[in-house]
């Protein structure tokens, strides 16, 4: 037992130590001070266990859905939550519980592909904005200002309508609204950074822009992006759910949970639970990313680093 | 070695005009260490940011090992020309660690034996093994001038500008690091051009100083000179006078330049 | 003590949590004041600034500080509520710092700031105050007060926003006033004419000035004693004529590394820190003037 600890100390002591050996071992320690912070913020945490949930549910979506989720039994048609039907059934017989489950996997898809999209060109695209200045950034920031005077949903519509419907091209609409303002907040911390003495000194040293933004600015844009893009998730989450309301998004019979609570609509003053359940999905995991990624503004803030 | 002549710089237009940097001439000679001084708005910063290539809107000529240099540098530059900033807080990146910053010029002049050279050059500033794989908000403000020094040092280049390289430290530390500096000049040959506010530490660092104000060179004079006080301008004479400490009888006299 | 002493402190310690534990930033602090210049000397972490904070009660409310004894005037000032040390923060004893930037609000004039100061501490009709306002400004040796007056605090300079603080902490006419690094963002030349400017109303009015500065050669020429601090203790107090005799090995190693116009072209002597200092009990050379 006593052995055991002393491990546990030694292992903590090679992560906080002042002295890393290695370029891994300082990374390491740097990390593990974060994630210490982190488990501070009770919310945050909470945040992170549901969203960690969700990813499980859709790996595992067919060992616990209990039905399929597209199957319609019109005899098992409107029945309310019971032990067989957790959260009920909908207006064709199909279990919510079993739908809401599978649907986790479209929302992870749609915020997951939204990210990857989106987050990347607006760091590229404000970063060269603000790094190079003069016309370059005045073009590019004229586009993002038309992207921006826009409401985000009407705009989404507006490319949906031009795709036609359907989840990838929600996808690509709702990732082409949500660019702009990373772009935004990229370029505003590169003008910070562009004129501090480091970026002076790599400048000095022959590094190229190329080099100067991918290695020396980007990292420091990080913080902020992926706060914002996780504060971000939740109004993503709510634009599809809103594709999908609307008939734009994932198409029936697949189980988005906007589409669900637009198909529930019609039963809402009997039949609550056919709107509510997947209502209910919709705001916890959009809370728990806001919860998130408050946690994530704390530990990542640039300034709390000295 | 280095040799500036007739530098022009002006910022802003109109009555925001700003004629920073007024027909400043000057040459030190090779592994000489030659002074800026000046007080804050003389233009003597400017100076040291044309040289290095990181202002655009200068006129003159800039002349380095006999060769004229225009605005755009070339890697040949960067590798004979570097500069240690004043600020330790505000000059290595945060999120690199020491390791990082020191490979990062080896990378991009592709000179190959990254770890050997990291290793030699902190050995070089008195910094060990131990600090390598630190990020610098682990690091004292002295020990984060000397990985300062150790950057510029990387590159080995032949002329080092030092923009008030310890006007924020500490005394104590300042001694280290002016120490460093003289031995790693004498070592390598450097040329130095340093600049800074504080008369006595270019006194113990150069024998030739040239004084500036409002972007004029006021004069330029030996160490010697400034020892006995041999000055022929009433402003360098208040400088040296003011630099000596409180003297209510004294600043009565003072003037604005 | 001293009939015409202003302030004593006796044994003040601060200290502050963190993950390792509490650091002590200063240690066992004993001092006395009266109408007189007295520099605290100390390099960055030696806790001079802290001190100045701590009498003041100006520290976050996380520090921890306990004294034997903080009294000004013989009044004890452990003993006083907030709404008590807001009383004599604002009438009694005033406080300038390092960056007048931040102490003035960037959105209003400097005259209608001093002003508004003025007629918090005085019932004045507004002519009586602008009319005082500008008084001060000359007082502080601004050569154009109608101008200074109607500027932004972004379009002064340094010095001159340097000499505005001071007119503002001389408004309530405070018997002590704490300098904390105020001139050390300044122009050397400017720095001696701010100095000057402090000097003279020192002398003039009859009040203390705790001075803190890190700055050794300054303080020894220009205050009256000077209280030299490492690590959060004090080393040693002296007079600051006698400074160069001291014998300390702190001080005397300060006083060396530091290098000289006249000095020759070698080696600066390094500071050797020693633990010992830490330690050792000076305490005998805290009794007031000897």
């Amino acid at each position: 037992m006593a052995k055991r600890v002393t491990h546990i100390s030694t292992g903590r002591e090679w992560l906080l130590t002042d002295t890393p050996q290695s370029a891994f071992q300082a990374a390491a320690g740097r990390a593990y001070l974060g994630i210490l912070d982190f488990l501070k913020n009770r919310l945050a945490v909470l945040g992170l266990l549901i969203i960690l949930a969700l990813v499980f549910i859709a790996l595992f979506a067919p060992q616990l859905a209990p039905f399929d989720p597209v199957t319609t039994r019109l005899g098992d048609r409107l029945q309310p939550p019971s032990l067989d039907h957790f959260f009920g059934t909908d207006e064709v017989g199909r279990d919510i519980f079993s739908r809401i489950i599978w649907g986790s996997r479209l929302t992870l898809y749609i915020i997951g592909l939204v990210a990857i999209i989106a987050a990347p060109v607006g760091i590229i695209i404000g970063t060269a904005s603000g790094y190079f200045g003069g016309f370059i950034d005045t073009v590019l920031m004229r586009v993002t200002d038309i992207f921006l005077a826009f409401p985000k949903l009407i705009l989404a519509l507006a490319f949906v309508a031009a795709l036609g419907p359907g989840i990838e091209n929600a996808i690509i609409a709702i990732s082409i609204t949500s660019w702009p303002p990373y772009a935004r907040i990229a370029r505003a911390e590169t003008i910070t950074i562009r004129n501090s003495d480091f970026i002076r000194a790599i400048r000095l040293q022959g590094a190229g822009p190329l080099r100067i933004i991918t290695g020396h600015i980007m990292p420091l844009c990080m913080s902020s992006l992926i706060v914002r893009v996780t504060l971000d998730m939740a109004g993503v989450i709510m634009t599809a759910a809103g594709l999908g309301f609307l008939g734009l998004g994932a198409q029936p019979p697949s189980p988005e949970w906007g589409a669900m609570t637009s198909s529930g609509r019609a039963y809402i003053i009997d039949h609550w639970w056919l709107i509510t359940m997947p209502g209910t999905a919709i705001f916890v995991v959009s809370l728990a990313f806001n919860l998130l990624g408050d946690g994530l503004r704390e530990v990542l803030d640039p300034k709390s680093d000295n | 070695m280095l040799k500036v002549e007739n530098l022009n710089v002006i910022f802003g237009h109109g009555s925001a005009r700003n004629h920073a940097v007024e027909d400043v001439s000057f040459t030190v000679n090779r592994g000489e260490s030659f002074g800026i001084v000046g007080e804050s708005g003389s233009g003597k910063s400017t100076v040291l940011n044309c040289i290095a290539g990181l202002l655009h809107n200068w006129r003159g000529t800039l002349e380095i090992a006999g060769t004229m240099i225009g605005h755009k540098r070339d890697m040949a530059f960067f590798r004979m020309v570097q500069m240690v900033f004043q600020d330790p807080y505000g000059s290595l990146h945060p999120r690199h660690t020491i390791d990082r910053t020191l490979k990062e010029p080896v990378a991009i002049h592709q000179l190959g034996d990254a770890n050997k050279r990291v290793e030699k050059v902190l050995a070089e500033v008195g910094l060990g093994d131990r600090f390598r794989f630190r990020y610098p908000h682990q690091l004292s403000g002295g020990q984060r001038q000397r990985v300062a020094i150790a950057r510029a040092l990387i590159l080995e280049p032949e002329v080092i500008l030092l923009d008030e390289p310890t006007s924020a430290l500490d005394v104590s530390i300042q001694a280290e690091v002016l120490n460093l500096l003289q031995d790693i000049r004498l070592e390598r040959k450097l040329t130095y051009v340093l600049v800074s506010h504080d008369l006595a530490v270019v006194s113990h660092m150069c024998d030739h100083i040239m004084v500036m104000n409002h972007g004029r060179t006021v004069e330029e004079i030996t160490r010697n000179q400034l020892q006995g006080g041999e000055l022929c301008n009433q402003y360098t004479r208040q400088l040296l006078v003011a630099s000596k400490g409180y003297d209510r009888a004294a600043i009565d006299q003072f003037q604005d330049y | 003590m001293n009939s015409d002493t202003l302030l004593s402190v006796r044994n003040l310690n601060v200290s502050f949590p963190s993950a390792k534990g509490d650091v002590q930033a200063v240690q066992n602090v004993s001092f006395a004041i009266g109408k007189e210049k007295i520099g605290i000397v100390g390099e960055s972490g030696s806790g001079k600034s802290v001190t100045g904070r701590a009498i003041l009660r100006l520290l976050p409310p996380y520090a921890k500080v306990d004294a034997e004894e903080i009294s000004f005037k013989g009044e004890n000032l452990l003993t006083y509520n907030d709404k008590q040390m807001r009383q004599i923060r604002g009438k009694q004893i005033s406080m300038v710092m390092q960056d007048p930037k931040y102490s003035l609000n960037p959105v209003r004039t400097v005259g209608e700031q001093i002003m508004e100061a003025y007629s918090i501490h005085r019932r004045v009709s507004r002519r009586q105050a602008k009319e005082q306002t500008l008084n001060m400004l000359a007082a502080v040796r601004i050569r154009n007060p109608e101008q200074v007056y109607k500027l932004y605090p972004t379009e002064v300079s340094g010095g001159m926003g340097q000499r505005i603080m001071i007119a503002m902490m001389l408004i309530p006419e405070p018997s002590l006033l704490i300098a904390d690094e105020p001139t050390s963002a300044l122009d050397v030349t400017v720095q001696l004419q701010v100095l000057a400017i402090l000097d003279d109303l020192v002398s003039q009015r009859g009040m203390g000035l705790l001075f803190v500065s890190h700055d050794l050669e300054l303080v020894s020429s220009f205050c009256d004693r000077i209280i030299i601090m490492y690590g959060g203790r004090i080393m040693e107090i002296v007079e600051a004529a006698e400074l160069h005799n001291s014998t300390h090995p702190y001080t005397r190693g300060l006083l060396n590394c530091l290098p000289k116009i006249e000095g020759k072209r070698e080696r600066l002597p390094v500071l050797k820190r020693d633990e010992s200092w830490l330690k050792a009990d000076f305490s005998h050379t805290l009794s007031g003037r000897e």
